[in-house]
């Protein structure tokens, strides 16, 4: 597949491929989800039960109809059917009071945090999935943000994802005469470890991985109708890439517009419906080929909100938050945990987590994608049984 | 110790203790001495220019209070910010102060302060640019009391009774000692025990509240007393350990990524025995034989302010419109008044990825052609004949960053440079043959040679 540029390429590039249909069943990936802004998780699974509930939220408590139930005390937005019908299957896990210990309540401290995997008074600049790269990939395509720019999570100290919005465009960009003559003409020993070498590599990564992925994606045409949205067709670059075969373990997409301080119901309940529209496509495409049991869609939002609502019909920013994990290979499916618990707040009236975010990530990365989650977050998280 | 600067060394001096050279400055630079060269820097830097902006519109809308309006504050704050940043672009384009500005962008990332007030923001960016080349106490003080900091590490919120460490810890972890070194969890409570009771008065002006001050005895780093903030900050630059970090850090930043010890211990006693004065550490480093060393030299990733103001210098660029540059900063990930976070930028490898480096690569062509040199698409892309015409009129004016230079007249001066002179003067690092041989292949310096040889991977390093 590589007949016009394979002379060309040193050595380190060498061996990429796609996998054929009897290598594709078992290969594992993970799609990650952003919500970005701070979604309010207690108007996302609504613990109906609960009369702090509603006496915190005496015109934002969702009810009736507002909500779908899923178990006796917990029901989910009805404008996230897709949960609904997935839960009913046994095809997601919900995970209540995901968090950190000393909460930061900015978008961006706490969206650092989140990618990062970093505690909350310590700083790093290498993310998660980025250092997961490191220490056990090979190429740059190994993990894709289907996004123009790239997030945090995806950078690590020696390798980096990358990020492209269509496989075509990234294709013509790296194509364009000056790019594609230094590409050709760059050799091994180029490829140093100082920082004229690391440009070199990356340069060259982007240019192998943009003919890699252009060639690969064109394997599969999808037949499922994704909606119109920009997030759904992220999505369906998404699905085209997993069932094309493309070696990639980790995708990246975000879908904004959280941060509901004014007027959240109609506001949340848009970006729901764009939500449960797109996820619903994508595991549609994946279940029509088999590859909905090899792939788990996490959602996540860098944190929840405040428990009683603001004077605006909104919410203010808040710690702890659920979490939702879809795919059609669960160990434990439903609800994993406990709600949320109204009456023991912190002293800003905000929940208390249980479960440590990077135990998320540690479970993810050992038991999902099999690989040494402590040299990743660099310590021991407890890790949960959903995979 | 050689007494006169090669060009390549006057270029290395330029592009870490300002933003690059002008081909022009070159000759007269040449023959005088390494000393007087040097001592050149520190003179133009002698005045400074601090930020300035008639901030008259958004004094009007903050006495306005319905919530349409508040709205609109928000707006209209962050859009000053904007223009702000945009203000201190052209300040580092164009001015000959270029040490002073150097060393404001590099306490702009140690006093990382990320604050939607364009007022206090400015405040603290002509703090740090009035004290760049004086003494580190003075602005270490006056930075902690600015108002722009004391909201950011909360120090509004640490009272008697409800104590929050979040500035203590900063300015003991990033400004200061540096992580884990020396203090302890119960260093940063006592600390902020005695920075309670700092607050700023409506007008800006900083008030030591004394009802919300912790009055008690405290005992930080092994000294005891009835500490207040003041002498926190004066026991913190007793620690030598406070000289080391720094001269760590500005080593980093304007030498080499990788620290020399020898060199830290040499520069942390110049430091720490001047009493932190960086006048005397910044030309003990450009004085230094080390720092002119082969391998100190083209081997640092340039991050994206010294990148886009680099090529502005060299070519007169100017920003129409402040949106334009702000787009550009973020998808560089470096957007100034906007840190990440209090630790600042990473810098680095951080500034490297697929995407931004392909836009790296790209922005001599569209900052200084708006987009004309764009290079040719068409050749062996089948795909992008099929594309109409209309399509990719529209996909250029968005990638143009609506820039004007004086890339015409600054080229043809370059003109009379031979390809080995123009690389000499534009390339820090050592080009690979294969890349000067085969992408570089043009016998005559012209424009398309300049755009090329801007666009190198290698112009990405200074």
């Amino acid at each position: 597949m590589f007949a016009s540029g394979a002379m060309l390429v040193p050595s380190f590039l060498k061996g990429m491929e796609f996998l054929t249909p009897e290598q594709l069943s078992g290969f594992k990936n993970v799609v990650i989800i952003q919500l970005s802004g701070g979604n309010d998780g207690l108007n996302t699974l609504v613990p109906f039960r609960d009369d702090l509930y509603y006496k915190h939220r005496p015109s934002l408590g969702l009810k009736g109809d507002e909500i779908l139930k899923l178990s006796d005390t917990l029901g989910v937005n009805a404008n996230l059917k897709i949960i609904k019908e997935l839960y009913d299957k046994g095809e997601v896990s919900i995970i209540n009071n995901v968090g950190y210990p000393n909460p930061n309540r900015s978008h961006f401290r706490s969206m650092d945090i989140w990618h990062t995997g970093s505690g909350s008074n310590e700083y790093l600049s290498t993310g998660w999935v980025g250092r997961y790269l490191d220490s056990n990939c090979t190429h740059p395509y190994e993990s894709i943000e289907v996004d123009s720019s790239l997030s945090l999570a995806m950078k690590g100290s020696e390798r980096t994802g990358i990020a492209l919005s269509d496989a075509n465009k990234l294709y013509r960009d790296t194509r364009e005469n000056f790019f594609k003559q230094i590409a050709t003409n760059t050799k091994d020993s180029m490829l140093s470890e100082d920082n004229q070498g690391y440009l070199y590599k990356t340069l060259l990564g982007t240019y192998s991985s943009a003919e890699y992925i252009k060639e690969t994606a064109k394997i599969y045409t999808t037949k499922v109708q994704y909606p119109n949205s920009k997030f759904a067709k992220n999505l369906k670059v998404i699905g085209d890439f997993i069932n094309s075969g493309l070696k990639t373990r980790v995708y990246y997409s975000s879908l904004g517009g959280f941060d509901s301080h004014v007027n959240q119901k109609n506001m949340q309940g848009r970006n729901f419906k764009t939500y449960s529209e797109g996820v619903s496509a994508l595991v549609e495409d994946l279940k029509s080929t088999g590859r909905f049991k090899d792939t788990l869609i996490l959602t996540f939002s860098e944190f929840g909100r405040r428990v009683k609502q603001n004077a605006s019909k909104g919410t203010d920013h808040g710690t702890a938050n659920n979490v939702m994990v879809i795919s059609g290979g669960l160990k434990k499916a439903g609800i994993y945990n406990e709600n949320p618990n109204l009456s023991s707040l912190d002293k800003n009236g905000d929940l208390q987590h249980t479960v440590d975010f990077r135990g998320v990530y540690a479970t993810i990365l050992s038991n999902w994608l099999e690989v040494n989650d402590e040299i990743i977050l660099n310590k021991k998280f407890k890790k949960l049984g959903f995979v | 110790m050689k007494n006169q600067l090669t060009q390549k060394e006057i270029q290395h001096l330029y592009w870490r203790a300002g933003f690059g050279i002008k081909q022009s400055k070159i000759p007269s630079l040449i023959y005088q001495t390494k000393e007087n060269t040097v001592n050149e820097l520190f003179t133009d830097s002698y005045l400074q220019t601090p930020l300035s902006f008639d901030f008259k519109s958004l004094k009007q809308a903050s006495k306005k209070k319905t919530k349409v309006e508040k709205k609109a504050l928000r707006k209209l704050k962050i859009r000053t910010l904007f223009e702000l940043n945009k203000k201190w672009y052209e300040q580092m384009i164009s001015t000959d102060q270029v040490l002073r500005e150097k060393m404001t962008l590099f306490f702009h990332d140690h006093f990382a302060v990320n604050l939607r007030r364009p007022f206090e923001a400015m405040n603290l960016n002509n703090i740090l640019r009035n004290h760049a080349l004086g003494s580190f106490e003075l602005m270490l003080m006056e930075v902690s009391k600015s108002p722009a900091m004391l909201m950011f590490l909360n120090n509004r919120q640490n009272k008697k009774d409800s104590p929050n460490e979040n500035f203590a810890r900063e300015v003991m972890e990033l400004f200061t000692l540096g992580r884990d070194n020396i203090y302890t969890e119960k260093d940063i409570q006592e600390a902020a025990r005695a920075f309670t009771g700092w607050n700023f008065k409506s007008d800006g002006s900083f008030v030591f509240r004394k009802n919300q001050h912790d009055e008690g005895e405290k005992t930080f780093l092994g000294r005891t007393g009835n500490f207040k903030g003041d002498d926190i900050i004066r026991i913190l630059l007793e620690e030598k350990q406070t000289a080391v970090y720094l001269c760590e850090k500005i080593y980093k930043y304007f030498v080499n990524e990788t620290i020399n010890p020898q060199h830290i211990n040499e520069l942390a006693e110049v430091f720490y025995g001047s009493k932190y004065n960086l006048k005397t550490l910044m030309k003990a480093i450009f004085m230094s034989d080390w720092f002119y060393n082969e391998k100190n030299i083209g081997n640092k990733i340039k991050s994206p302010t010294e990148l886009i103001v680099g090529l502005g210098r060299q070519f007169g660029v100017k920003f129409q419109n402040h949106q334009k540059l702000i787009l550009l900063q973020k998808k560089l990930n470096q957007t100034l008044f906007l840190p990440p976070n209090v630790a600042g930028w990473p810098g680095g490898k951080y500034w490297i990825d697929s995407s931004t480096l392909m836009i790296r690569l790209r922005l001599p062509s569209l900052m200084l052609t708006a987009g004309e040199l764009e290079w040719d698409e068409k050749e062996d892309m089948p795909e992008n004949m099929v594309t109409n015409k209309k399509q990719r009129r529209r996909n250029k004016l968005k990638k143009q960053l609506q820039t004007t230079s004086k890339f015409n007249s600054i080229s043809r001066n370059l003109a009379e440079l031979t390809p080995e002179q123009l690389l000499e003067f534009l390339i820090q690092a050592r080009l690979p043959n294969e890349i000067k041989n085969n992408v570089l292949y043009n016998d005559k310096t012209n424009k398309e040679l300049i755009i090329k040889v801007l666009s190198l991977p290698e112009y990405q390093l200074c």
